[in-house]
Protein backbone atom coordinates (compact mmCIF):
# COMPACT_ATOMS: atom_id res chain seq x y z
CA UNK A 1 0.00 0.00 0.00
CA UNK A 2 1.24 3.22 -1.07
CA UNK A 3 1.79 6.18 0.84
CA UNK A 4 -0.24 8.38 -1.10
CA UNK A 5 -3.22 5.97 -1.32
CA UNK A 6 -3.02 6.56 2.53
CA UNK A 7 -3.36 10.09 2.54
CA UNK A 8 -5.61 9.70 0.34
CA UNK A 9 -7.83 7.63 2.59
CA UNK A 10 -7.08 9.88 5.60
CA UNK A 11 -8.14 12.76 3.48
CA UNK A 12 -11.67 11.25 2.33
CA UNK A 13 -11.95 9.93 6.13
CA UNK A 14 -11.56 13.78 7.08
CA UNK A 15 -14.21 14.16 5.32
CA UNK A 16 -16.70 11.68 6.13
CA UNK A 17 -15.93 12.65 10.08
CA UNK A 18 -16.93 15.84 9.68
CA UNK A 19 -20.05 14.46 7.33
CA UNK A 20 -20.66 12.04 10.63
CA UNK A 21 -20.30 14.77 13.36
CA UNK A 22 -22.95 17.30 11.10
CA UNK A 23 -25.11 14.86 10.55
CA UNK A 24 -26.75 14.15 13.97
CA UNK A 25 -27.22 17.58 14.86
CA UNK A 26 -28.86 18.48 11.29
CA UNK A 27 -30.87 15.55 11.90
CA UNK A 28 -31.93 16.66 15.14
CA UNK A 29 -32.93 19.95 13.82
CA UNK A 30 -36.17 18.55 11.95
CA UNK A 31 -37.49 16.29 15.31
CA UNK A 32 -36.68 18.76 18.07
CA UNK A 33 -38.72 20.97 19.97
CA UNK A 34 -38.24 24.72 20.25
CA UNK A 35 -40.36 26.32 22.84
CA UNK A 36 -37.87 28.45 24.17
CA UNK A 37 -38.43 30.96 26.91
CA UNK A 38 -36.62 33.51 28.76
CA UNK A 39 -34.95 31.71 31.99
CA UNK A 40 -34.08 28.83 29.62
CA UNK A 41 -31.65 31.37 27.58
CA UNK A 42 -29.70 32.55 30.79
CA UNK A 43 -26.55 31.14 31.69
CA UNK A 44 -26.63 28.45 34.21
CA UNK A 45 -25.44 29.49 37.60
CA UNK A 46 -26.95 27.28 39.84
CA UNK A 47 -29.91 28.81 40.19
CA UNK A 48 -28.39 32.42 40.17
CA UNK A 49 -27.87 34.88 37.72
CA UNK A 50 -24.97 35.37 36.53
CA UNK A 51 -23.88 38.95 37.24
CA UNK A 52 -20.65 38.92 35.55
CA UNK A 53 -19.43 37.62 32.43
CA UNK A 54 -16.72 34.84 32.83
CA UNK A 55 -14.35 36.42 30.69
CA UNK A 56 -11.76 37.58 32.72
CA UNK A 57 -7.62 37.67 32.86
CA UNK A 58 -6.52 33.78 33.38
CA UNK A 59 -3.58 33.41 35.60
CA UNK A 60 -0.04 32.81 33.70
CA UNK A 61 0.33 29.64 35.31
CA UNK A 62 -1.80 28.26 31.98
CA UNK A 63 0.77 29.63 29.79
CA UNK A 64 3.83 28.24 31.41
CA UNK A 65 2.53 24.49 31.12
CA UNK A 66 1.79 25.11 27.95
CA UNK A 67 5.04 26.33 27.04
CA UNK A 68 6.38 23.33 29.14
CA UNK A 69 4.06 21.43 26.62
CA UNK A 70 5.55 23.23 23.48
CA UNK A 71 8.94 22.73 24.50
CA UNK A 72 8.65 19.03 24.96
CA UNK A 73 6.42 18.02 22.06
CA UNK A 74 9.45 19.84 20.19
CA UNK A 75 11.68 17.94 21.55
CA UNK A 76 9.91 14.42 21.01
CA UNK A 77 9.40 15.16 17.35
CA UNK A 78 13.47 15.05 17.34
CA UNK A 79 13.36 12.09 19.25
CA UNK A 80 11.44 10.12 16.98
CA UNK A 81 14.27 9.89 13.69
CA UNK A 82 16.10 8.50 16.03
CA UNK A 83 14.46 6.40 17.43
CA UNK A 84 13.30 5.01 13.77
CA UNK A 85 16.98 4.47 13.10
CA UNK A 86 18.35 3.46 16.75
CA UNK A 87 19.75 -0.17 15.16
CA UNK A 88 21.08 0.91 12.30
CA UNK A 89 22.75 4.15 14.02
CA UNK A 90 24.74 2.37 16.91
CA UNK A 91 26.21 3.39 20.26
CA UNK A 92 27.49 6.44 19.01
CA UNK A 93 24.23 8.04 18.36
CA UNK A 94 22.92 6.83 21.64
CA UNK A 95 25.77 8.42 23.12
CA UNK A 96 24.82 11.93 21.59
CA UNK A 97 20.93 10.74 22.19
CA UNK A 98 21.74 10.30 25.54
CA UNK A 99 23.84 13.73 25.99
CA UNK A 100 20.17 15.08 24.39
CA UNK A 101 18.26 14.01 26.38
CA UNK A 102 20.31 14.91 29.70
CA UNK A 103 20.14 18.51 28.36
CA UNK A 104 16.24 17.96 28.57
CA UNK A 105 16.10 16.34 32.00
CA UNK A 106 17.85 18.90 33.08
CA UNK A 107 15.35 21.80 31.84
CA UNK A 108 12.70 19.89 33.39
CA UNK A 109 14.63 20.11 36.50
CA UNK A 110 15.10 24.00 36.14
CA UNK A 111 11.38 24.03 35.69
CA UNK A 112 11.20 21.90 38.51
CA UNK A 113 13.15 23.65 41.34
CA UNK A 114 11.82 27.21 39.78
CA UNK A 115 7.91 26.59 40.42
CA UNK A 116 7.14 26.18 36.99
CA UNK A 117 5.49 22.83 37.38
CA UNK A 118 2.90 24.11 40.20
CA UNK A 119 -0.51 24.25 40.14
CA UNK A 120 -1.91 27.31 41.79
CA UNK B 1 -11.44 -20.11 9.29
CA UNK B 2 -10.09 -18.98 6.17
CA UNK B 3 -13.54 -17.66 5.34
CA UNK B 4 -13.88 -15.73 8.28
CA UNK B 5 -10.29 -14.41 8.88
CA UNK B 6 -11.01 -13.05 5.21
CA UNK B 7 -14.66 -12.13 5.86
CA UNK B 8 -14.19 -8.33 5.21
CA UNK B 9 -11.91 -8.59 2.19
CA UNK B 10 -14.57 -11.00 0.86
CA UNK B 11 -17.29 -8.92 1.26
CA UNK B 12 -15.37 -5.80 -0.01
CA UNK B 13 -14.43 -8.16 -3.22
CA UNK B 14 -18.13 -8.75 -3.34
CA UNK B 15 -19.30 -4.92 -2.96
CA UNK B 16 -16.91 -4.24 -6.17
CA UNK B 17 -18.23 -7.08 -8.27
CA UNK B 18 -21.37 -4.83 -8.72
CA UNK B 19 -19.65 -1.99 -10.58
CA UNK B 20 -17.42 -4.19 -12.37
CA UNK B 21 -20.52 -5.12 -13.63
CA UNK B 22 -21.95 -2.34 -14.43
CA UNK B 23 -19.10 0.34 -15.51
CA UNK B 24 -17.18 0.26 -18.96
CA UNK B 25 -13.88 -1.59 -18.21
CA UNK B 26 -12.01 1.84 -18.52
CA UNK B 27 -14.40 3.74 -15.86
CA UNK B 28 -13.99 0.60 -13.76
CA UNK B 29 -10.20 0.51 -13.32
CA UNK B 30 -10.32 4.03 -12.60
CA UNK B 31 -12.80 4.35 -10.01
CA UNK B 32 -11.74 0.85 -8.51
CA UNK B 33 -9.20 2.58 -5.78
CA UNK B 34 -11.80 5.51 -4.48
CA UNK B 35 -14.75 2.49 -4.19
CA UNK B 36 -12.26 0.87 -2.20
CA UNK B 37 -11.47 3.74 -0.36
CA UNK B 38 -15.09 4.44 0.55
CA UNK B 39 -15.86 1.25 1.06
CA UNK B 40 -13.28 1.50 3.82
CA UNK B 41 -14.60 4.58 5.39
CA UNK B 42 -18.24 3.60 5.32
CA UNK B 43 -17.37 0.48 7.56
CA UNK B 44 -14.99 2.69 9.69
CA UNK B 45 -18.40 4.96 9.98
CA UNK B 46 -20.82 1.92 10.77
CA UNK B 47 -18.02 0.55 13.85
CA UNK B 48 -18.12 3.99 15.46
CA UNK B 49 -21.50 4.41 16.31
CA UNK B 50 -22.23 0.03 16.67
CA UNK B 51 -18.51 0.42 19.18
CA UNK B 52 -20.16 3.59 21.18
CA UNK B 53 -23.55 2.41 21.68
CA UNK B 54 -22.39 -0.98 22.95
CA UNK B 55 -19.83 0.74 25.08
CA UNK B 56 -22.44 3.18 26.68
CA UNK B 57 -24.28 0.39 27.87
CA UNK B 58 -21.45 -2.02 28.71
CA UNK B 59 -20.04 0.80 31.34
CA UNK B 60 -23.50 0.97 32.97
CA UNK B 61 -23.98 -2.47 33.66
CA UNK B 62 -20.16 -3.38 34.56
CA UNK B 63 -20.27 -0.29 36.76
CA UNK B 64 -24.32 -1.00 38.01
CA UNK B 65 -22.23 -4.76 39.22
CA UNK B 66 -19.47 -3.08 40.81
CA UNK B 67 -21.50 -1.06 43.12
CA UNK B 68 -24.46 -4.13 43.93
CA UNK B 69 -27.01 -2.85 41.05
CA UNK B 70 -28.54 -4.38 38.22
CA UNK B 71 -28.01 -1.29 35.61
CA UNK B 72 -30.17 -1.32 32.97
CA UNK B 73 -32.76 -3.96 32.34
CA UNK B 74 -35.53 -3.13 31.33
CA UNK B 75 -35.89 -1.80 27.75
CA UNK B 76 -34.91 -5.25 25.96
CA UNK B 77 -33.47 -8.46 27.20
CA UNK B 78 -30.56 -7.25 29.76
CA UNK B 79 -30.99 -3.73 28.80
CA UNK B 80 -29.45 -4.17 25.61
CA UNK B 81 -31.91 -1.70 24.00
CA UNK B 82 -31.46 0.94 25.84
CA UNK B 83 -28.53 2.74 24.06
CA UNK B 84 -30.83 3.11 21.52
CA UNK B 85 -34.08 4.46 23.57
CA UNK B 86 -30.98 6.78 24.91
CA UNK B 87 -29.72 7.89 21.28
CA UNK B 88 -33.68 8.37 20.72
CA UNK B 89 -34.18 10.31 23.96
CA UNK B 90 -31.38 12.68 22.95
CA UNK B 91 -32.62 13.12 19.19
CA UNK B 92 -35.56 14.66 20.21
CA UNK B 93 -34.55 16.67 22.77
CA UNK B 94 -34.42 20.80 23.03
CA UNK B 95 -31.11 22.35 21.38
CA UNK B 96 -30.99 25.18 24.30
CA UNK B 97 -28.45 28.15 22.91
CA UNK B 98 -28.45 30.54 26.05
CA UNK B 99 -28.34 33.98 24.70
CA UNK B 100 -24.38 34.48 26.45
CA UNK B 101 -23.40 32.09 23.71
CA UNK B 102 -21.19 32.39 20.79
CA UNK B 103 -23.03 30.41 18.55
CA UNK B 104 -20.97 29.51 15.88
CA UNK B 105 -17.98 28.30 17.72
CA UNK B 106 -20.85 26.59 20.62
CA UNK B 107 -21.72 25.03 17.40
CA UNK B 108 -18.68 23.57 15.93
CA UNK B 109 -17.15 22.55 18.91
CA UNK B 110 -19.18 19.31 19.45
CA UNK B 111 -18.95 18.43 15.65
CA UNK B 112 -14.62 19.31 15.80
CA UNK B 113 -14.21 16.69 18.87
CA UNK B 114 -15.89 13.60 17.16
CA UNK B 115 -13.98 14.02 14.33
CA UNK B 116 -10.46 13.30 15.66
CA UNK B 117 -11.96 10.29 17.63
CA UNK B 118 -13.23 9.04 14.66
CA UNK B 119 -10.04 9.66 12.15
CA UNK B 120 -8.14 7.59 14.65
CA UNK B 121 -9.92 4.83 13.64
CA UNK B 122 -8.74 5.00 10.67
CA UNK B 123 -4.69 3.59 11.61
CA UNK B 124 -5.92 0.81 13.68
CA UNK B 125 -4.88 -2.57 12.74
CA UNK B 126 -7.69 -4.53 13.32
CA UNK B 127 -6.63 -7.34 11.98
CA UNK B 128 -4.24 -9.35 9.09
CA UNK B 129 -4.26 -6.83 6.14
CA UNK B 130 -7.17 -5.16 8.21
CA UNK B 131 -5.94 -1.86 8.53
CA UNK B 132 -7.35 1.44 6.88
CA UNK B 133 -4.57 3.34 6.16
CA UNK B 134 -1.14 2.32 6.61
CA UNK B 135 0.52 5.42 7.45
CA UNK B 136 4.03 4.92 7.88
CA UNK B 137 4.43 7.81 10.34
CA UNK B 138 1.24 6.47 12.18
CA UNK B 139 2.60 7.66 15.71
CA UNK B 140 3.06 11.07 15.06
CA UNK B 141 -0.19 10.82 13.33
CA UNK B 142 -2.13 9.92 16.54
CA UNK B 143 -0.16 12.04 18.78
CA UNK B 144 -1.40 15.26 16.43
CA UNK B 145 -4.98 14.05 15.73
CA UNK B 146 -5.35 13.57 19.36
CA UNK B 147 -4.29 16.85 20.76
CA UNK B 148 -7.20 18.51 18.00
CA UNK B 149 -9.57 17.53 21.01
CA UNK B 150 -7.61 20.11 23.46
CA UNK B 151 -8.84 22.89 21.03
CA UNK B 152 -12.62 21.34 20.40
CA UNK B 153 -12.59 21.59 24.21
CA UNK B 154 -11.46 25.53 25.08
CA UNK B 155 -13.92 26.21 22.11
CA UNK B 156 -16.62 24.49 24.11
CA UNK B 157 -15.69 26.30 27.46
CA UNK B 158 -15.34 29.62 25.88
CA UNK B 159 -17.72 29.99 23.99
CA UNK B 160 -20.08 28.93 26.48
CA UNK B 161 -19.37 32.16 28.72
CA UNK B 162 -20.20 30.23 31.73
CA UNK B 163 -17.94 30.06 34.65
CA UNK B 164 -17.70 26.23 35.29
CA UNK B 165 -17.25 25.40 31.31
CA UNK B 166 -14.51 28.31 30.92
CA UNK B 167 -12.78 26.39 34.65
CA UNK B 168 -13.18 23.10 33.19
CA UNK B 169 -12.12 23.79 29.48
CA UNK B 170 -9.26 25.31 31.07
CA UNK B 171 -8.08 22.35 33.57
CA UNK B 172 -8.98 19.98 30.13
CA UNK B 173 -6.69 21.51 28.34
CA UNK B 174 -4.05 21.84 30.80
CA UNK B 175 -4.36 18.03 31.71
CA UNK B 176 -4.55 17.07 28.05
CA UNK B 177 -1.35 18.65 26.51
CA UNK B 178 0.59 17.76 29.67
CA UNK B 179 -0.41 13.86 29.24
CA UNK B 180 0.90 13.98 25.77
CA UNK B 181 3.82 14.33 27.04
CA UNK B 182 4.69 10.96 28.56
CA UNK B 183 2.39 9.17 26.21
CA UNK B 184 4.87 10.11 23.21
CA UNK B 185 7.58 9.28 25.37
CA UNK B 186 6.74 6.13 26.03
CA UNK B 187 6.02 5.12 22.96
CA UNK B 188 9.60 6.09 22.19
CA UNK B 189 11.21 2.89 23.27
CA UNK B 190 8.81 0.57 20.70
CA UNK B 191 9.84 3.03 17.57
CA UNK B 192 13.17 1.90 18.91
CA UNK B 193 12.76 -2.01 18.94
CA UNK B 194 10.28 -2.33 16.40
CA UNK B 195 11.76 0.13 14.04
CA UNK B 196 9.12 1.19 12.50
CA UNK B 197 6.29 4.00 13.00
CA UNK B 198 3.05 2.33 11.50
CA UNK B 199 0.85 0.91 13.95
CA UNK B 200 1.40 -2.12 11.26
CA UNK B 201 4.69 -2.78 11.31
CA UNK B 202 4.81 -2.73 14.88
CA UNK B 203 2.20 -5.44 15.06
CA UNK B 204 4.45 -7.66 12.83
CA UNK B 205 7.64 -6.81 14.71
CA UNK B 206 5.97 -8.43 17.76
CA UNK B 207 6.13 -11.77 15.93
CA UNK B 208 9.04 -12.61 18.36
CA UNK B 209 7.63 -11.25 21.31
CA UNK B 210 4.80 -9.32 22.89
CA UNK B 211 6.56 -5.87 23.95
CA UNK B 212 4.76 -6.16 27.55
CA UNK B 213 6.84 -8.85 28.56
CA UNK B 214 9.94 -6.94 28.40
CA UNK B 215 10.84 -4.46 31.46
CA UNK B 216 10.68 -1.65 29.01
CA UNK B 217 7.77 -2.50 27.91
CA UNK B 218 6.44 -3.02 31.13
CA UNK B 219 6.69 0.22 32.12
CA UNK B 220 6.12 1.83 28.77
CA UNK B 221 2.73 0.22 29.27
CA UNK B 222 1.84 1.50 32.08
CA UNK B 223 2.80 4.96 30.97
CA UNK B 224 0.84 4.98 27.90
CA UNK B 225 -2.50 3.57 29.27
CA UNK B 226 -2.31 6.01 32.25
CA UNK B 227 -1.62 8.61 29.84
CA UNK B 228 -4.24 7.61 27.05
CA UNK B 229 -6.89 7.41 29.85
CA UNK B 230 -5.80 11.00 31.16
CA UNK B 231 -5.96 12.06 27.50
CA UNK B 232 -9.55 11.38 26.83
CA UNK B 233 -10.47 12.31 30.19
CA UNK B 234 -12.08 9.50 31.61
CA UNK B 235 -12.19 8.45 35.10
CA UNK B 236 -10.05 8.99 37.78
CA UNK B 237 -8.47 11.55 35.51
CA UNK B 238 -12.40 13.49 34.45
CA UNK B 239 -11.70 16.54 36.42
CA UNK B 240 -12.74 18.25 33.62
CA UNK B 241 -16.55 17.29 34.04
CA UNK B 242 -16.05 17.00 37.69
CA UNK B 243 -19.79 16.63 38.02
CA UNK B 244 -19.80 17.06 41.68
CA UNK B 245 -17.72 20.74 42.04
CA UNK B 246 -17.96 21.70 37.95
CA UNK B 247 -21.54 20.76 37.52
CA UNK B 248 -21.23 19.18 33.97
CA UNK B 249 -17.77 20.77 33.25
CA UNK B 250 -17.37 21.72 29.36
CA UNK B 251 -20.50 20.74 28.39
CA UNK B 252 -22.87 22.30 30.65
CA UNK B 253 -24.81 24.88 28.52
CA UNK B 254 -25.29 21.88 25.70
CA UNK B 255 -28.03 20.11 25.72
CA UNK B 256 -29.68 17.46 22.90
CA UNK B 257 -27.42 15.80 20.54
CA UNK B 258 -24.54 18.13 21.12
CA UNK B 259 -24.38 16.68 24.57
CA UNK B 260 -24.66 13.38 22.80
CA UNK B 261 -21.53 14.09 20.55
CA UNK B 262 -19.39 14.76 23.54
CA UNK B 263 -20.53 11.36 24.73
CA UNK B 264 -19.77 9.89 21.74
CA UNK B 265 -16.27 11.54 21.44
CA UNK B 266 -15.17 10.33 24.86
CA UNK B 267 -16.45 6.74 24.08
CA UNK B 268 -14.34 6.37 21.06
CA UNK B 269 -11.26 7.86 22.32
CA UNK B 270 -11.41 5.12 25.39
CA UNK B 271 -11.82 2.19 22.97
CA UNK B 272 -9.10 4.39 20.67
CA UNK B 273 -6.62 4.34 23.47
CA UNK B 274 -7.60 0.46 24.50
CA UNK B 275 -6.91 -0.55 20.59
CA UNK B 276 -3.35 1.93 20.87
CA UNK B 277 -2.19 -0.32 24.20
CA UNK B 278 -3.59 -3.58 22.04
CA UNK B 279 -1.47 -2.45 19.06
CA UNK B 280 1.86 -1.32 20.71
CA UNK B 281 1.98 -3.66 23.77
CA UNK B 282 0.08 -6.89 23.31
CA UNK B 283 1.15 -7.99 19.92
CA UNK B 284 -2.08 -6.32 17.97
CA UNK B 285 -3.89 -8.88 16.52
CA UNK B 286 -1.55 -11.57 16.69
CA UNK B 287 -3.05 -14.80 17.88
CA UNK B 288 -1.08 -15.96 20.38
CA UNK B 289 -2.40 -19.57 20.26
CA UNK B 290 -0.62 -19.79 17.25
CA UNK B 291 2.43 -18.00 18.02
CA UNK B 292 2.80 -20.61 20.58
CA UNK B 293 1.62 -24.04 18.96
CA UNK B 294 1.05 -22.73 15.54
CA UNK B 295 -2.70 -23.62 15.45
CA UNK B 296 -4.62 -21.21 14.26
CA UNK B 297 -7.79 -21.34 16.66
CA UNK B 298 -9.51 -17.69 16.02
CA UNK B 299 -9.65 -15.42 12.87
CA UNK B 300 -7.09 -12.51 14.07
CA UNK B 301 -9.79 -9.28 13.60
CA UNK B 302 -11.90 -11.54 16.58
CA UNK B 303 -8.73 -11.95 18.88
CA UNK B 304 -7.58 -7.81 18.38
CA UNK B 305 -11.32 -7.36 19.74
CA UNK B 306 -10.93 -9.34 22.71
CA UNK B 307 -7.65 -7.88 23.86
CA UNK B 308 -8.93 -4.37 23.47
CA UNK B 309 -12.02 -5.09 24.97
CA UNK B 310 -9.90 -6.52 28.22
CA UNK B 311 -8.61 -3.15 27.94
CA UNK B 312 -11.82 -1.56 27.86
CA UNK B 313 -13.05 -3.64 30.81
CA UNK B 314 -10.25 -2.14 32.75
CA UNK B 315 -11.45 1.12 31.57
CA UNK B 316 -15.01 0.86 33.33
CA UNK B 317 -12.88 -0.78 36.35
CA UNK B 318 -11.09 2.65 36.64
CA UNK B 319 -14.41 3.92 36.91
CA UNK B 320 -15.92 1.71 39.38
CA UNK B 321 -12.73 1.76 41.97
CA UNK B 322 -10.74 4.90 41.72
CA UNK B 323 -11.85 7.98 43.20
CA UNK B 324 -11.42 11.44 40.98
CA UNK B 325 -7.50 13.48 41.32
CA UNK B 326 -7.10 16.62 42.50
CA UNK B 327 -6.30 18.55 39.56
CA UNK B 328 -2.52 19.55 40.78
CA UNK B 329 -1.85 16.13 42.13
CA UNK B 330 -2.96 15.43 38.53
CA UNK B 331 0.04 17.47 37.14
CA UNK B 332 2.41 17.21 39.39
CA UNK B 333 1.93 13.43 38.32
CA UNK B 334 2.32 14.10 34.96
CA UNK B 335 5.28 16.22 35.18
CA UNK B 336 6.87 14.69 38.00
CA UNK B 337 6.75 11.16 38.09
CA UNK B 338 5.60 9.96 34.68
CA UNK B 339 7.69 12.39 32.58
CA UNK B 340 11.15 11.30 34.27
CA UNK B 341 9.64 7.18 34.49
CA UNK B 342 9.10 8.16 30.48
CA UNK B 343 12.63 9.48 30.04
CA UNK B 344 14.61 6.55 32.08
CA UNK B 345 12.99 3.72 29.76
CA UNK B 346 14.97 5.02 26.72
CA UNK B 347 18.09 3.99 28.09
CA UNK B 348 16.24 0.76 29.45
CA UNK B 349 14.97 0.23 25.91
CA UNK B 350 18.74 0.68 24.45
CA UNK B 351 20.20 -1.59 27.36
CA UNK B 352 17.72 -4.24 26.50
CA UNK B 353 18.75 -4.18 22.29
CA UNK B 354 22.57 -4.37 23.16
CA UNK B 355 21.63 -7.51 25.74
CA UNK B 356 23.35 -10.61 24.30
CA UNK B 357 21.52 -13.52 22.77
CA UNK B 358 20.57 -16.04 24.91
CA UNK B 359 17.78 -17.19 27.39
CA UNK B 360 20.00 -16.32 30.58
CA UNK B 361 20.97 -13.12 29.30
CA UNK B 362 17.49 -11.87 28.70
CA UNK B 363 16.08 -13.53 32.41
CA UNK B 364 19.47 -11.61 34.01
CA UNK B 365 18.31 -8.50 31.93
CA UNK B 366 14.78 -8.67 33.02
CA UNK B 367 15.50 -9.37 36.50
CA UNK B 368 18.23 -5.85 36.29
CA UNK B 369 15.70 -4.31 34.50
CA UNK B 370 12.22 -4.54 36.38
CA UNK B 371 15.03 -4.04 39.69
CA UNK B 372 15.53 -0.59 38.32
CA UNK B 373 12.11 0.29 37.35
CA UNK B 374 10.92 -0.42 41.18
CA UNK B 375 13.77 1.19 42.51
CA UNK B 376 13.47 4.21 40.60
CA UNK B 377 9.49 4.15 41.97
CA UNK B 378 10.25 4.02 44.92
CA UNK B 379 12.64 6.47 45.20
CA UNK B 380 10.18 9.18 43.44
CA UNK B 381 7.29 7.68 46.20
CA UNK B 382 8.78 7.56 49.11
CA UNK B 383 11.87 10.98 49.06
CA UNK B 384 10.47 13.35 47.01
CA UNK B 385 6.45 12.37 45.70
CA UNK B 386 5.41 11.63 48.74
CA UNK B 387 6.29 15.04 50.21
CA UNK B 388 5.21 16.78 46.94
CA UNK B 389 1.93 15.29 46.82
CA UNK B 390 0.89 16.16 50.44
CA UNK B 391 -0.63 19.41 50.66
CA UNK B 392 -0.31 19.82 54.66
CA UNK B 393 3.35 19.65 53.82
CA UNK B 394 3.74 22.61 51.26
CA UNK B 395 4.70 25.69 53.22
CA UNK B 396 1.95 27.94 51.02
CA UNK B 397 -0.19 25.34 51.60
CA UNK B 398 -3.92 27.13 53.60
CA UNK B 399 -4.54 23.68 54.73
CA UNK B 400 -1.12 23.68 57.05
CA UNK B 401 -3.02 25.30 60.17
CA UNK B 402 -5.71 23.73 61.60
CA UNK B 403 -9.07 25.94 61.26
CA UNK B 404 -10.06 27.78 64.63
CA UNK B 405 -12.62 26.48 66.46
CA UNK B 406 -15.76 28.87 67.43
Amino acid sequence: MTQEFAWTSIGLMSIFGVIFSTLPIAGAFFFRPRKSNASKVTSYECGLHPKTTPLIRLNVQYYLFALAFLIFSIEILYVFPWAMNFKTLGPIALLEMAIFLGVLLMGLLYAWRKGGLEWK
Amino acid sequence: METIENLFLTLKALALMGPEMLLPTALFEALKTPLGIIMGVSILLVIAPVTMLFLTWMERKVVARMQKRYGPNRVGKFGSLQPFADGIKMFMKEDIIPLAVDPLLHTLAPMLVVVPAVMLFSVIPFGKNMVFADLNIAILFIMSISSIETIAILMAGWSSRNTYSLLSSLRAAAQVISYEIPLGFSLVPVVMISGSMSTYGIVMAQQEGWYIFTPWGFLAFLIFFISGVAEVNRSPFDVAEAESELVAGFHTEYSGMKFGLFYMAEFLGGFAISCFAVTFFFGGWLDPIQQLTGIAVLPTWIWFLLKSYVFVFVLFWFRGTLPRFRVDLLLNFCWKYLLPMALLNIPLAAAWHYLPDGIVFKLVGWVIGMAIIFGTHQAFTHKRLKRLYSAYDRPDSSLRTAPQQG
